[in-house]
This record gives C-alpha cells, sequence and structure tokens, in this order.
C-alpha cells in the first residue's frame, strides 16, 4: 500500500471582497475577516485530488497534513469529507504563516515522525505567500527530489510520473519515490464529497500535534531567515474615465480616437 | 540585530531561450547592475546551456563585470539537478552577497534550492528591490495575498537570494565600451546523475502565441461565455496586431488554451495596449498586466473593481461594444488603405 502526504494550508480565502481585506500593521499580515470564513488554499486541494485519483487506482492511505496557529476545525475536516484518510493538525501560537524556514521544518518532521511515505503532495504556492518556498524546503529536509507545477501526477511501482506545462509545451519526468511533487490548478478541482464519504469523515482520525512533539530543534535548518520588515495595502489611484455615449457605436468611437492619441493603436 | 554582511557583489542568473538572452534575463542584469552600483560592488552574472558561451560578451555589454559560464552538452536543455551544482560552482566562486533569478519555471526552483542549501530562504516574485541606504540590506518588495498586499521584507543571512517579476524592472542599457571577465565553469566534468528522468518534453502546436511580446492584448474573462466568443475577440487582435490572453475561467472551461492564462500562474505582459473584455480584475489576474502601459475595460457591471485600475472604460456588455469596436476598426483600416492607394 503507498502512503501519500498531502500537505494543506488554511488561508484567509482569496476570493472574498478585497473591501474585507484589511492588515494588521502590528503583526504584519491579513486580519481574518469578519464574513469570509478561510478556505484550504486553492493549489492544495488540486494536491489532495491528485492524492484521492491515485487512489481511487491503487490501495492508497492518504494523511492531510495542516499546519496553523489557529486553525478552524470545519474548514481543515473537509479534506476528510473529501476522501482523505486521516488528519495531522500541526498546531501551535509559535507557528508563523510566513516563515516558510519554520514551516518547512514543522512538516518535514511530522511527515518523519507519522512513518514510512512515498509521496508529499504539495500546492505550487499558498494562496497568502504566494511563494513556493515549503515544498522544496520540505524536499531539502527530506533528502528527497522536488517535481514543481505538476498538471497530472501518477504513481508507478517505485516512481512518480509527473506531467507539466512549459511555456510552449509540455514535458513528462519520473523520479524515484519517495519525492515531493507540487500541483497547479490543471490537476482538477476537488471533488465533491459523497455522501458516504461525508458521513464517515467524522469516524476518521484527527492526531494534533504542537510544536514540542515534533522536537524542531533537530530538524530545522541552522540560518538566515528572511523579516517582513511592512506590509501594506497599495493605494491605486483611480485614473480611469468612463466612456459615455448616446449609443454603443458613439463609446466605441470615442475609445478608438482616444486609443489613436494615445499613439497605442 | 545587525545581519551578516559576510558576502560581496551581486551575482546574478540569466536565462537563455532559444539560444538567446531572454528578456528577462536582460531585466535581470538591469537591476543587478544598479544594485551593484548602488554597493559600489562587482556584478557577476551566470550563464549555462549548451553553446552558451558566444553569448557571454553580451552579458558584459548588458553590465556584467564578470560571467561565469557553464558549458556542456548535457546542460543543452534545463534540469534542476544538471543545473544546481553548475549554479553553485558560480556561487562558491563568487561568494555573493546578493543572488537574483528571474521569476520563470527555472528561476522558482533554482532560487529555492540554493537559499535553502545555504541555510536562507529565497523571497519570491519580487516587483520591487532597493538598496537600503543606512544598512546596505537589500530591501524587496513582494505581492502577498495574490497581490492584494505588498510585503517589503530583508534577509537575515547571506546571499541574499530573490526572484525577480517579469516586466517590474528596467531592461540593462548596453554598453559597447564595457569590458568584463569570463570564467569558465568546470561543470562538465562533474556532473551527477540525475535522479529525475526526462521521459518526454514537447512543443504543443498553437501554443505560441507569443502574448509577452505582443503590443496589443486582448483579454476574455468568464463572461465571454464560450469558445465562439474567443473567436470574436480573435478578430478584434487580429485587427489591431495583437494577441489574446484569458483570465482563469476561461482556461478551466478550455474556451482558451492553457497557455493563454494571464496573471499570477499564467504569463506576465506588458504590452502598449490591454483590452480586458468581461473581467473582473481580481489581483491574480491584473499581477499579470499591470505593467501595461495603458489599459482599457469592458464590463457590463460599473461597479467592477476593474475599472479601478483602467486608464479608459466602457460599462457596457461585450456583445454590443466588440462588434462596434470592429465596425470602428475596420472602418479606419479601410480608410488608411485607401490613403496609401490615392
Ligand atoms: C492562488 C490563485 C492563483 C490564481 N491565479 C490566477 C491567474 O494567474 N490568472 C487569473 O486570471 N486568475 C487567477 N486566479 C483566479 C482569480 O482569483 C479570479 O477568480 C479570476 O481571475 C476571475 O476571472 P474573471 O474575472 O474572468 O471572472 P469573474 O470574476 O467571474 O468576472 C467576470 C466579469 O465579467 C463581467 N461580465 C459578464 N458578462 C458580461 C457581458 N456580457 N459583457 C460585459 N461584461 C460581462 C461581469 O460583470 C464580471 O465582472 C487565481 C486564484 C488563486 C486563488
Ligand atoms: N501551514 C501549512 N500547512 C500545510 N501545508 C503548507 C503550509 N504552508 C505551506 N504548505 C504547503 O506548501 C505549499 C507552498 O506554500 P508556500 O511556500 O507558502 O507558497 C502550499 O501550497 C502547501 O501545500
Amino acid at each position: 500500500m503507498k502512503n501519500i502526504a498531502v500537505c494543506m494550508k488554511q488561508v484567509l480565502d482569496p476570493e472574498m471582497p478585497l473591501s474585507l481585506f484589511r492588515i494588521d500593521p502590528e503583526t504584519k499580515s491579513a486580519l481574518p475577516a469578519r464574513g469570509a470564513p478561510p478556505v484550504l488554499s486553492p493549489f492544495d486541494e488540486n494536491a489532495l485530488e491528485a492524492a484521492l485519483r491515485i487512489k481511487d487506482d491503487e490501495k492508497a492511505k492518504v494523511t492531510v497534513i495542516t499546519l496553523g496557529r489557529r486553525l478552524v476545525r470545519a474548514v481543515v475536516t473537509a479534506s476528510l469529507a473529501a476522501g482523505a484518510d486521516e488528519l495531522l493538525l500541526l498546531e501551535d501560537a509559535s507557528f508563523n504563516e510566513f516563515d516558510p524556514f519554520l514551516t518547512a521544518s514543522a512538516l518535514a518532521a511530522a511527515i518523519r515522525k507519522r512513518g514510512p511515505y512515498d509521496l508529499v503532495l504539495c500546492g505550487l504556492q499558498a494562496a497568502d505567500t504566494n511563494a513556493g518556498l515549503v515544498p522544496i524546503g520540505i524536499a531539502c529536509l527530506l533528502g528527497v527530489t522536488c517535481l514543481t507545477g505538476a498538471r497530472e501526477v501518477r504513481l508507478k511501482e517505485e516512481s512518480v510520473v509527473v506531467a507539466r506545462s512549459l511555456a510552449y509545451g509540455y514535458e513528462v519526468l519520473e523520479a524515484p519515490c519517495p519525492a515531493v511533487v507540487t500541483v497547479t490548478y490543471e490537476v482538477g478541482s476537488l471533488r465533491e464529497p459523497g455522501v458516504e464519504a461525508f458521513m464517515s469523515a467524522s469516524a476518521k482520525p484527527v492526531i494534533v500535534w504542537t510544536a514540542a512533539d515534533l522536537e524542531l530543534e533537530q530538524a530545522g535548518m541552522a540560518g538566515g531567515r528572511t523579516e517582513i520588515l511592512r506590509m501594506e495595502v497599495p493605494v491605486r489611484a483611480s485614473r480611469c474615465e468612463i466612456l459615455e455615449g448616446e449609443s454603443v457605436q458613439a463609446k466605441a468611437e470615442q475609445l478608438v480616437s482616444r486609443l489613436q492619441q494615445a499613439k497605442v493603436i | 540585530m545587525v545581519p551578516p554582511a559576510d558576502g560581496r557583489g551581486v551575482l546574478v542568473y540569466c536565462e537563455v531561450e532559444g539560444g538567446r538572452l531572454a528578456p528577462l534575463a536582460l531585466e535581470v542584469l538591469g537591476v543587478g547592475r544598479r544594485l551593484a552600483s548602488a554597493l559600489g560592488q562587482e556584478l557577476g552574472a551566470v550563464l549555462i546551456g549548451e553553446g552558451v558561451a558566444p553569448l557571454a560578451s553580451e552579458v558584459i555589454v548588458h553590465g556584467a563585470d564578470k560571467v561565469y559560464v557553464g558549458e556542456a552538452g548535457l546542460l543543452c536543455e534545463y534540469v534542476l539537478e544538471l543545473y544546481l551544482p553548475v549554479v553553485e560552482e558560480a556561487i562558491e566562486q563568487a561568494q555573493p552577497a546578493i543572488l537574483l533569478f528571474g521569476h520563470t519555471l527555472v528561476g522558482r526552483e533554482l532560487a529555492p534550492w540554493t537559499a535553502f542549501r545555504r541555510g536562507v530562504v529565497a523571497s519570491m516574485d519580487c516587483v520591487a528591490l532597493e538598496i537600503d541606504p543606512h544598512t546596505k540590506r537589500l530591501l524587496m518588495t513582494r505581492p502577498v495575498y495574490g497581490g492584494n498586499a505588498q510585503a517589503v521584507q530583508v534577509s537575515m543571512g547571506d546571499p541574499q537570494v530573490a526572484t525577480v517579476r517579469a516586466k517590474t524592472m528596467a531592461p540593462a542599457v548596453k554598453d559597447h565600451g564595457r569590458y568584463g571577465q569570463v570564467v569558465e565553469l568546470k561543470a562538465g566534468g562533474r556532473l551527477p546523475a540525475p535522479r529525475v528522468k526526462v521521459l518526454e518534453r514537447k512543443a504543443e502546436p498553437g501554443t505560441r502565441v507569443k502574448l509577452e511580446e505582443a503590443r496589443v492584448v486582448v483579454a476574455g474573462g468568464r463572461g465571454i461565455g464560450s469558445a465562439s466568443g474567443f473567436k470574436q475577440l480573435e478578430e478584434l487582435a487580429g485587427l489591431l496586431g495583437g494577441a489574446v490572453g484569458a483570465t482563469r475561467p476561461p482556461c478551466d472551461a478550455k474556451w482558451a488554451k492553457e497557455s493563454q492564462q494571464i496573471g499570477i500562474t499564467g504569463r506576465i505582459v506588458g504590452p502598449e495596449l490591454y483590452i480586458a473584455v468581461a473581467l473582473s480584475g481580481a489581483s491574480q489576474h491584473l499581477a499579470g498586466c499591470s505593467a501595461a502601459k495603458v489599459i482599457v475595460a469592458i464590463n457590463k457591471d460599473p461597479e467592477a473593481n476593474i475599472f479601478h485600475v483602467v486608464d479608459y472604460g466602457i460599462a457596457d456588455d461585450w456583445k454590443a461594444v466588440v462588434p462596434a469596436l470592429l465596425s470602428c476598426l475596420r472602418a479606419r483600416t479601410d480608410k488608411e488603405t485607401e490613403g496609401i492607394w490615392r
């Protein structure tokens, strides 16, 4: 049986209305928004879908690992309802969603501690950090390879085969297991939980570990971090001229003449 | 806490595309030169591939003081495990304070790997890079939360590693009076047998839209509603000598090709003119087009966010506006041709 770990991050809903988005200058991160509950990061949902497709075809155990300071149970247990077998929550007030170094160390330590694994699936990048650092950090710490940006993931006897889009085409790569693979939305959306999976979700194991359970000092990389000096919402001065006119044709003519004046057509 | 400053100079990775320096490589050289001069230090550049040595003089003309060249037949195409040791050989020699990559498929892998392996963390997808005049550390500005906010961060260790978003930094200016040194890397001799095998690599026909180079880009969103709607945008783009892009939903729905997606996870374009049709202006999309000189939006919802970031807007149904634009433009083209014949 294959063991697949899927790293899924709880993030601020990237599709929430901009009017609700606020930065806390103290913590230099976004404030939780009233009326917009957090979600699982979109590419991580694709990563879970990739794992579940492997499980559709062969015997596999899918463990979802979510790390955060304060995890909303209703949000993170959605992975179990969708079909994951167990949920490993790494919850500690000392965790920081913008510290890829600490996050990768904790996730790698948890993966090690949980037992043998064939594949670690992650999102290409998290919707809050937009970085794509943690999976490579995990691979670096575990001493395995990392294939990034997969649009398709298949597991073979002792290797993983991944297709990914290139600027002008695609390539198919094969890496020995265990390996870390990151996926994009091209993999496809996470399936809606079936009635059965939904009903059985509450019976599935949820394990909670803190930083102390992970003995992070040994797992971590020594060295320099990045420090966020400030975080701000960029001010956008609106300069838009809405073209008015009697008819659509009149508006279109105005636009064409404006663009000619601006010498862009 | 005063961070350590044990590195010297700036080292940039120059990506090669089809035997030539990639446009983004010139932008990375441009910012690298500016930072090196601000520090009063050297700019080094890394060139890797098969037959790339002749490009070294071009890299020098574009601002590098020293070019580290990794030439080998095996390096004809990018494979992380083959390129990483060659980049690391250059890093060992240069011991840079700052290490820059373009934010491409290649840079997205090489930057985190080289950083983590040196106990530091890379700053990804930067849109501004400045030297702090007091601390002499690199201030790295990067969009977070899908572009809803920007973080300014600093690396506490050296090298300070960053990737640069396309079209955000001024490209290097050519100066034929410059001279520099070429350093050959031993690369070829000690490449490991890669664990990752490339089973297949193919160009997909029709994906060469060259969106990045187009002077005009017409982008369609979810409101276009169908593949045939995109045909009309093709017609509009055709009349303007441009190319067609899309937001995420049309790519998902297969009205447009994945390679046409513009945004944080797609392409970054910087045309003279960007026409956004029936798309709402999500920050993840705007990340890919805000470098455009003039932006136009056509959206039937006057409250749509896109109107906050454009120069000209038409708040109406695209199904009426696009045909009207087509007829205006055709009339204009007819007049021009008349002019020629007269
Ligand atoms: C991690 C992450 C990465 C992402 N990366 C990208 C990316 O790279 N690129 C990208 O584009 N998206 C990306 N997205 C998705 C992004 O958040 C938005 O969901 C997407 O851009 C919305 O596309 P849209 O504007 O076409 O659709 P919508 O937001 O649904 O907007 C459709 C618009 O069309 C208008 N409309 C409808 N009918 C008509 C009509 N007949 N005439 C005129 N107007 C009409 C509507 O008023 C509306 O404003 C990403 C999301 C996440 C979470
Ligand atoms: N706190 C977290 N918990 C679980 N997975 C995470 C966490 N942070 C990052 N990841 C994984 O790493 C990917 C990339 O994150 P990042 O490097 O922050 O862009 C995410 O898509 C997740 O798969």
